[in-house]
């Protein structure tokens, strides 16, 4: 299997992330992330969708979701062309003990505490998956207690934007 | 099919608006669904009043324009409406109340999504405010619908009414059929709006491809003319395209071999001699050997489903494959295709034929090698049938004798089951959409209700509908909505007192243990119920058939009977099967062509 992140944009309708999870499920591809938002067209959103497909079966989940009639459009991003970030906040178990080495930690990661208690810091990280689980793992030997992450976000790199033919017509 | 790209409100029979409709008027929600469905040029509508939708019945009383025939059951209506649909190329409407109203439409709409059927269901829905609270009547149907509908549509308010239908009518119609659901809150349908024509569509994400890219195609013509042994392998989409002639030309040009799907029977005429018939799990020995030894595929609207193919990995090992469809997600899906086509059947085969002309015209195919080898496979299995064993009715022979006396210009609905293949063998079909039958999704039941719709769309043609004891029982019901209608539609039960299929499966792969598939309708059971008894009840025509010598006059009486339904209960045997047949799950090369009997292989 390989990982491919599907950019969709997408008409902002009713059901429309029923339709696109749905249609996964359906036809047997397993999702390993989902980001949805708003994009800077009004109407429109975006679904970041990172799927672990071989080609043959990416080409088919792709086809079928171009069926959808809200689906305007969908890009693959390929990781050398495109900015991808995901974003995490992690508890992590603290005493007077281990908390500067944790902090330490937090500092070399470029990550931020954004929670402070006695026994516990939630820390913020922004970064690819290579850092984020770099950052996980390092942590992990002080006790995470609890642990949010957002679905992978994407964008291409460049001064072109998925958005630019959808507008023109 | 539309050939404009831009998503565009228009339908196709566009109708000159009446000058009422040109100004602004304020209308309710439920007069603008009427409204709108006249403007779209729809004329008749299957449905069944409830509560959520007694607003709209309400303003149907108060115009004329859509004639609207009460079912007895809205899986009647849903497939009124795809037989409707498919005998006439226009798209079918089906109506029902909220909640069970339109989980019972659900089978309708799967079948009509599987068979690429254009359907329209409009559903009442429970007032926007009582939404999500469990009200009387609620159901999910948008969700309960969206794996089996092409789209759908949630309308809460009377505004959105006319370009809500206008906008599912476009998408039901276009690039590959389907069914749209429309689903409308009891208070959108009551309250008003200004009503103007045409409404805007906007579908920005709906742009169905049709004309081919000029170079695949070339690439397509130029296999075809280097080819040894070419097999056109035609399916349902050739028909939903209204590319029969089309195909003929490039049939013709090209003096392949054709084959044709049991969705695409009648979009090439059986009595070509270029037609070696159905593929498939029970198609005829020359068409499944044909694709199995070709060293080129072109797939035409087919979707190389697993009752086509068998085995996959064993499917036509030697061929390369051309497909042209108009829906992408299908080419490559279970097949790799060397050449993809994405189009409009309709564009896409004059367009082949034009270069496969100009490809032919410096080296034109051999294929009198391949004729051979194909003639000798047609001469040596040949359709046909064994005596019954009980002395009993042969099936196929009855079936045989309903087309031939009928005759090609006929329309033959088709149940599920053993019978069904038979009709799909036995028949000879000539034109498109003479055929009629629950390919994809194998609904038991479909008959008698797309009969019924059929016979709406085409009253001057005479409609069969060929079904099964098991299925009549499913939906026999809409024999009171065609004799109260006036719809007389001829049923043949083709009846053998069992779930023939199944029991066919028991006896060649469970070792005889017939679980569950008698069920005490023919010959030497209970006859539970007597299906003379029940035509009469309902007010039609019923006759029995026991001997031989019987068939063709029930036939003749039954094709001389227009004043009412008739139901001829031709009582056979439960011993028949349905051969050739590929089991389940082997390569096509394992095609017995009767029981325990399979085609001399290596002798090529």
């Amino acid at each position: 299997m390989s990982t491919h992140v599907l950019s969709l944009l997408v008409e902002d309708k009713p059901g429309l992330l029923t339709r696109v999870a749905g249609l996964f499920a359906r036809r047997g591809f397993n999702i390993e992330s989902l980001a949805v938002g708003k994009t800077e067209v009004e109407g429109l959103s975006r679904i970041t969708v990172v799927v672990d497909v071989e080609d043959l079966p990416l080409e088919q989940v792709t086809k079928q979701l171009n069926k959808l009639i809200n689906v305007i459009k969908i890009v693959e991003l390929e990781p050398s062309q495109s900015v991808q970030r995901e974003h995490l906040l992690i508890k992590v178990r603290v005493d007077n003990q281990t908390r500067s080495q944790v902090l330490e930690a937090v500092n070399l990661f470029r990550a931020r505490v954004v929670d402070v208690a006695t026994d516990s810091l939630v820390i913020e990280v922004t970064g690819d998956s290579g850092k984020t689980g770099a950052l996980l793992r390092v942590l992990e030997p002080f006790g995470i207690r609890e642990l949010a992450q957002s679905g992978l976000l994407a964008i291409g790199r460049g001064s072109k934007s998925v958005t630019d033919r959808v507008l023109k017509s | 099919m539309t050939t404009d790209p831009r998503p565009v409100p228009a339908p196709r029979p566009v109708p000159a608006p009446p000058a009422s409709a040109r100004r602004p008027e304020r209308i309710t929600g439920s007069a603008a669904i009427l409204r709108t469905l006249e403007m779209l040029g729809v004329t008749d509508v299957f449905g069944l009043p409830g509560g959520a939708v007694i607003p709209l019945y309400d303003e149907l009383m108060a115009q004329s324009a859509v004639r609207h025939i009460l079912v007895r059951h809205e899986q009647g209506a849903g497939h009124a409406a795809e037989g409707y649909a498919a005998a006439s190329g226009k798209v079918g409407v089906a109506v029902a109340t909220s909640g069970p109203g339109a989980t019972n439409l659900v089978t309708a709409i799967a079948d009509a999504y599987m068979d690429s059927v254009p359907l329209l269901a409009i559903t009442g829905q429970v007032f926007s405010t009582l939404m999500g609270t469990d009200a009387f009547q609620e159901a999910d149907i948008v969700g309960i619908t969206m794996p089996v509908t092409k789209h759908s549509f949630l309308v809460k308010t009377a505004e959105e009414i006319p370009s809500a239908i206008a906008a599912a009518y476009h998408i039901a119609s276009t690039g590959r059929p389907g069914p749209v659901l429309v689903d409308i809150t009891k208070d959108a349908q009551q309250n008003t709006l200004e009503f103007s024509w045409p409404p805007a569509v906007e579908l920005p994400g709906y742009r169905p491809v049709t004309r081919a890219h000029g170079k695949q195609v070339q690439a397509a013509a130029q296999l075809l003319a280097e080819a040894k042994r070419p097999v056109l392998y035609v399916g349902g989409g050739v028909i939903r395209a209204k590319a029969s002639q089309a195909l003929f030309q490039l049939a013709e040009a090209t003096g392949a071999p054709v084959v044709t799907t049991l969705m695409a029977r009648g979009a090439f005429p059986d009595s070509h001699p270029h037609h070696l018939g159905m593929p498939g799990m029970h198609g005829s020995v020359p068409a499944v050997l044909a694709l199995q030894e070709s060293d080129l595929i072109v797939a035409l609207g087919a979707r190389f489903d697993d009752r086509v193919t068998g085995k996959v990995s064993e499917f036509a090992p030697d061929a390369k494959v051309v497909h042209v469809d108009v829906d992408p997600a299908e080419i490559s899906k279970i097949r790799v295709a060397d050449v993809p086509i994405v189009g409009d059947l309709a564009e896409v085969l004059p367009d082949l034929t034009a270069a496969y002309r100009e490809a032919a015209a410096q080296a034109a195919p051999e294929l009198s090698d391949w004729w051979t080898r194909l003639g000798g496979l047609r001469h040596e299995f040949p359709l046909g049938f064994a005596p019954t064993s009980d002395g009993l009715l042969a099936p196929q022979q009855v079936i045989r004798r309903i087309g031939e006396l009928t005759g090609p210009d006929g329309v033959y609905v088709a149940g599920v089951g053993q019978h069904q293949m038979w009709a799909a063998q036995f028949i000879s079909y000539e034109r498109p959409n003479s055929w009629l039958n629950s390919g994809g999704a194998g609904t038991m039941g479909y008959s008698v209700p797309a009969a019924m719709g059929a016979k709406v769309a085409e009253p001057d043609r005479v409609v069969w509908s060929i079904d099964g004891d098991g299925c009549f029982q499913m939906t026999n019901q809409e024999l009171a909505t065609c004799v109260i209608n006036d719809i007389p539609i001829k049923v043949a039960i083709i009846n053998n007192s069992s779930l023939g299929m199944v029991k066919q499966w028991q006896a060649l792969f469970y070792e005889g243990r017939f679980s569950q598939t008698e069920l005490h309708t023919g010959a030497g059971s209970k006859q539970v119920p007597d299906f003379v008894k029940l035509a009469e009840a309902y007010g039609a025509l019923g006759i029995r058939v026991t001997k031989e010598e019987e068939v063709d006059d029930a036939i003749r009486l039954a094709l001389e009977t227009n004043d009412r339904p008739v139901v001829i209960d031709f009582v056979v045997s439960s011993d028949a099967m349905v051969w050739p047949m590929v089991p389940q799950g082997v390569s096509n090369s394992y095609v017995q062509y009767a029981r325990d009997h399979s085609p001399a292989w290596g002798e090529e």
